[in-house]
């Protein structure tokens, strides 16, 4: 049980995607501005990369190892349009927002890297959580970077205006660097300095 | 006298042993008796960095190189920064009467020069205090985490930020873009020295672009300035399309809006030459980003599509910012390239790319920030060339020296 507990719990914190693979930096810097969007894209990819794991997992055995990763790129492909279409159905709106960073989870590094590097060794079931694991590693810092820029850079969280009137009213402003993706940029450098210095091991010895 | 001089060296290095002789200054004494509690083992040992820095504000330090042959050159980190802050000193002084000046001629008023001093004293100080006091606190707080010693270099970027900002910015605004400039401009590569963006100037970027409305237009350039009226410095009005500009000496001894330190070229020229005969800035680099702009100006009056390209190509030098950034920020030595051909190359392009942004892209009325900017990112890639090149050279050189040797 500790073993499943690992591949999810890991990927949040010292094996993070995002702070210490430095995947998916693409997709974090566009879709931040906003809360809403950053945790929609967050539950999205980590749909594809756990269900793609899970599929990919399963056929494992049976994928020539020339062709894998056009199989994989179907495989991937096909749950991200199921997931394009959902999200079109129920949050057409974000959806909207979203844009053309739904369709290019396709390309998002984590999918291909989680699938490359776990899924074409390890059985479905530990392939699925660690999807999950990822899924929500990235989805976490997704959510923290949207997080700061939404409350900074236009004074609401989830569309609502958390920073009272009286604030604007006494000279403060929202900071229009926060709505630009450098921002994001260096929120994640942020993270990553603090989390590095939380976790000596994970600095590089280049000395 | 020969004995006393002798004595006295005695005596200091007795000193460093514990024991004090009586003509050692009552305040060195006070220090040296203090200091075991703030050593390794001390009770505020957590406070070793703070005790240093102060110590070697007051005393020359004591020490030494300890591996290899080493000269050590007289003048220090602390000289060089203090003859920037002296340098600094016109501009400074020239630009807190100017905000008086400005607001009581946009008032129309007329009052005394003292008045006009009084007022401009009371909008800038406290925006040098602030820049001072948040950006010194944060690198103390980090001086001491990382048991450095504290740098001088904030006191010269601590200056700076006022200078470059205008005179109506809000304080908690400086507060803010100069824990910023600190922290992810300086700290997050490592402190003074490994920096690879002028600190002062990302400040200021970080100003202009997260808060636009306090940093451009024309109503930031003059301190409280009345409703209804406008205040446009030379380069607004020019973005604005009009090319109805003070004189060219108006601009140059400095009676117009602009940011606190950049209006008169006049107190910028004098710091100049500090600056040059004490060899501390580059005069490479200075004659380099005249160059480069004035070679820009011409083209763009020989292309002259515009009213703007038409403008005199001197113009360039007068207006904004593009003096102060010449002088003291592309100058910097951190941020510049180290190389004599990098730093041609540096600053032609940082020339070229300030008279270009300003002309072509109206949505950046002053281009100086950015030119510099840009070119500090460039900086480290410059002198790679220069110095790969150079290697090269030497090795086909050497190759057809021994080739003409064996025949």
């Amino acid at each position: 049980m500790s073993n499943f507990k690992k591949l999810i719990i890991e990927p949040l914190r010292k094996t993070n995607p995002i702070t210490v693979l430095v995947l998916g930096i693409c997709s974090c810097l566009a879709v931040t501005a906003k809360l809403k969007p950053a945790l929609v894209m967050g539950i999205s990819v980590t749909v594809v990369t756990a269900f793609s794991n899970l599929i990919i997992s399963c056929l494992r055995k049976g994928i020539p190892s020339r062709i894998r990763i056009i199989v994989q790129l179907v495989v991937v492909a096909a749950l991200v349009i199921l997931v394009d279409q959902f999200l079109k159905a129920f949050v057409y709106d974000v959806s909207k927002q979203l844009s053309v960073f739904v369709g290019l989870i396709i390309t998002n590094c984590i999918v291909m890297g989680r699938l490359e590097a776990f899924a074409m060794s390890h059985k479905p079931w530990e392939s699925f959580l660690d999807g999950l694991g990822n899924g929500l590693g990235y989805s976490l810092i997704l959510v923290i970077v949207a997080f700061f820029r939404e409350l900074l850079g236009a004074g609401t969280l989830f569309g609502y205006r958390v920073i009272p009137q009286s604030f604007y009213e006494a000279g403060y402003m929202n900071n229009g660097l926060m709505i630009l993706p450098p921002m994001a940029l260096i929120i994640v450098g942020i993270i990553i300095w603090i989390q590095r210095t939380r976790h000596p091991e994970l600095q590089d010895n280049n000395k | 006298m020969k004995k006393n001089f002798r004595d006295f060296f005695i005596a200091s290095d007795k000193e460093q042993g514990g024991t004090l002789k009586d003509h050692v200054s009552g305040l060195r004494r006070y220090v040296s008796q203090i200091k075991p509690n703030f050593v390794e083992g001390g009770r505020f040992s957590w406070l070793q960095s703070t005790f240093e820095a102060f110590e070697s504000f007051l005393f020359v330090p004591d020490k030494t190189t300890r591996k290899g042959c080493q000269i050590r050159d007289a003048i220090d980190l602390k000289r060089t920064m203090i003859f920037v802050v002296i340098a600094l000193m016109p501009t400074v002084l020239f630009g807190i009467w100017n905000v008086g000046y400005q607001h009581f001629l946009a008032t129309a008023e007329s009052v005394s020069f003292w008045k006009m001093l009084g007022f401009g004293l009371a909008k800038a100080l406290p925006t040098f205090v602030i820049s001072y006091v948040v950006g010194l606190a944060i690198e103390f707080i980090f001086a001491q985490i990382r048991h450095h010693e504290v740098n001088e270099g904030f006191l010269v970027t601590g200056l700076l930020i006022p200078l470059v900002l205008p005179p109506d910015i809000p304080l908690w605004m400086v507060a803010l873009a100069t824990a910023f400039a600190v922290i992810i401009g300086k700290e997050a590569f490592g402190g003074t020295g490994m920096n690879i963006v002028n600190p002062a100037l990302t400040a200021r970027a970080f100003l202009f672009f997260a808060y636009p409305s306090c940093m451009s237009g024309d109503k930031v350039w003059i301190a409280n300035l009345p409703d209804a009226t406008t205040g446009p410095t030379p380069l607004g009005l020019l973005a604005n399309g009009s090319t109805d500009l003070p004189s060219a000496w108006t601009m140059f001894w400095g009676g117009i809006p602009g940011s606190l330190g950049e209006t008169s070229k006049i107190a910028i020229l004098l710091g100049a030459i500090l600056l040059l005969i004490t060899g501390i800035a580059s005069w490479r680099i200075m004659v380099s980003v005249f160059a480069g702009a004035i070679g820009m100006g011409l083209i763009f009056n020989v292309i002259g599509a515009t009213p703007y390209m038409q403008l005199p190509f001197y113009y360039h030098l007068l207006m904004g910012g593009f003096m102060f950034g010449a002088v003291f920020m592309a100058t910097d030595p951190v941020t510049a390239p180290q190389t004599n051909t990098g730093k041609w190359i540096y600053g032609l392009l940082i020339g070229i790319f300030a008279v270009m942004i300003r002309v072509i892209n109206p949505a950046y009325a002053e281009g100086m920030m950015l030119a510099i900017l840009l070119m500090n990112v460039f900086a480290p890639l410059i002198d790679h060339c220069v110095v790969a090149r150079n290697i090269k050279m030497r090795q086909k050189r050497a190759k057809t020296n021994s080739k003409t040797t064996t025949k």
